[in-house]
């Protein structure tokens, strides 16, 4: 039990402290997991990186489950993603409180619309950043493109998509085309 | 309870196929309003921002503020928990079973395909984003501020910048709330 909540602890602390997910939770986890506990080896840490991309789900929770599993088995993995969302939901759902109460203020009105701003200007650096790490050759642009299209103009659900992407990438490897 | 039972389906379904972390996410909340009435297309623009400057991963914060909108702070931990427990499934059967998963010809030749198309998803959120934040006025009829949209292209350049690509998302966030405040938007 004692492990079990140290990890639940551990993996609070690394939701709790860091901003954004994914790469940005490396040098955290990094630090928490690897020189504070030595609860694994920096290199094992890069193969559950590399694990939690190609897993479906956050990424940050996936090396969470990993580590957790690795250490205690499946209570471990339990306890350590239970740890790593606690504080979103603490933080966010207090936020969530107090959004709707702020909407009505002319000044934080003023400040959303601004915000809004920014947002596109995020959301459109994220996807410039997605698509020079994925669309790597002229197979995966003909993909890119196909998918944007269909999600944009055809009724097909966005979980048919990936299943679809999927299958064309193992069709591929059989007819001995996939190039990585 | 019924609200409780859809929260689970579809936030079961998203942490399932949702691959390529938190940002894979978006496209299938900005769905979510077309099926549910627990929040507006407009409000993952508000989503985004509080996820973006609040800690934690961003896919997470999103499920926990989408499930408080659905059904309150009891709607945020059912959202959460199911948009993680696809998550805790397969990685437990991968640690246990597959050693060398990441190196599997058949994992990486569908991923290979699988992120390309999940960026052309996250394209046609950023669309819908556009259009809910900029492109709609308070009435809800299309419009094109032509000046917010070259200031939108600005900040997007700025972030491009090698020397300000490090910056967090959250300083971003709050240059837009003083340009706000500052021209009353």
């Amino acid at each position: 039990m004692k492990d079990l909540l140290a990890l639940y602890a551990a993996f609070f602390r690394i939701g709790g402290l860091t901003f954004g997910g994914g790469l940005t939770m490396l040098p955290m986890l990094k630090y928490e997991l690897v020189e504070k506990k030595h609860w694994v080896e920096e290199a094992d840490l890069l193969d559950y990186y590399a694990v939690g991309q190609c897993t479906p789900g956050i990424i940050a929770v996936n090396v969470a489950t990993f580590v957790g599993y690795k250490k205690k088995g499946i209570p471990g993995a339990i306890f350590s993603t239970l740890g790593m969302i606690s504080p979103s939901l603490i933080i966010v759902s207090i936020l969530a409180l107090f959004l709707e109460q702020f909407m009505s203020n002319q000044v934080i009105a003023h400040a959303v619309a601004g915000i809004k701003v920014v947002v596109c200007a995020l959301m459109l650096n994220t996807v410039v950043t997605m698509a020079k790490k994925t669309v790597k050759n002229v197979t995966a642009a003909i993909v890119c493109v196909i998918s944007f299209l269909l999600a944009m103009f055809s009724p097909i659900p966005t979980v048919l998509l990936v299943v679809c992407a999927g299958v064309f990438g193992i069709v591929l490897y059989k007819m001995g085309r996939f190039k990585e | 309870m019924r609200v409780f039972l859809d929260l689970f389906i579809e936030f079961f379904q998203i942490g399932l196929f949702a691959i390529g972390g938190g940002p894979a996410t978006i496209p299938f909340l900005m769905d979510l309003p077309n099926r549910h009435d627990w929040y507006e297309v407009p409000d993952v623009a508000n989503m985004l921002a509080v996820s973006e400057s609040t800690p934690g991963p961003i896919g997470i914060n999103m499920a926990t503020y989408a499930g408080y909108n659905a059904a309150g702070f009891l709607g945020g931990i059912a959202a959460t928990l199911s948009l993680v427990l696809p998550s805790l499934i397969v990685i437990i059967l991968i640690a246990k079973l597959l050693d060398n998963f990441s190196k599997n010809m058949y994992v990486k030749s569908s991923f290979g395909m699988i992120r390309p198309a999940v960026t052309g998803l996250i394209a046609t959120a950023v669309y819908g984003i556009f259009r809910a934040a900029l492109f709609t006025d308070a009435s809800g009829n299309f419009r094109f501020p032509v000046v917010l949209f070259l200031v939108c292209l600005g900040y997007f350049a700025l972030m491009s910048l090698k020397k300000l690509k490090k910056l967090h998302p959250a300083f971003w966030i709050l240059c837009g709330a003083v340009m706000g405040i500052v021209f009353k938007l």
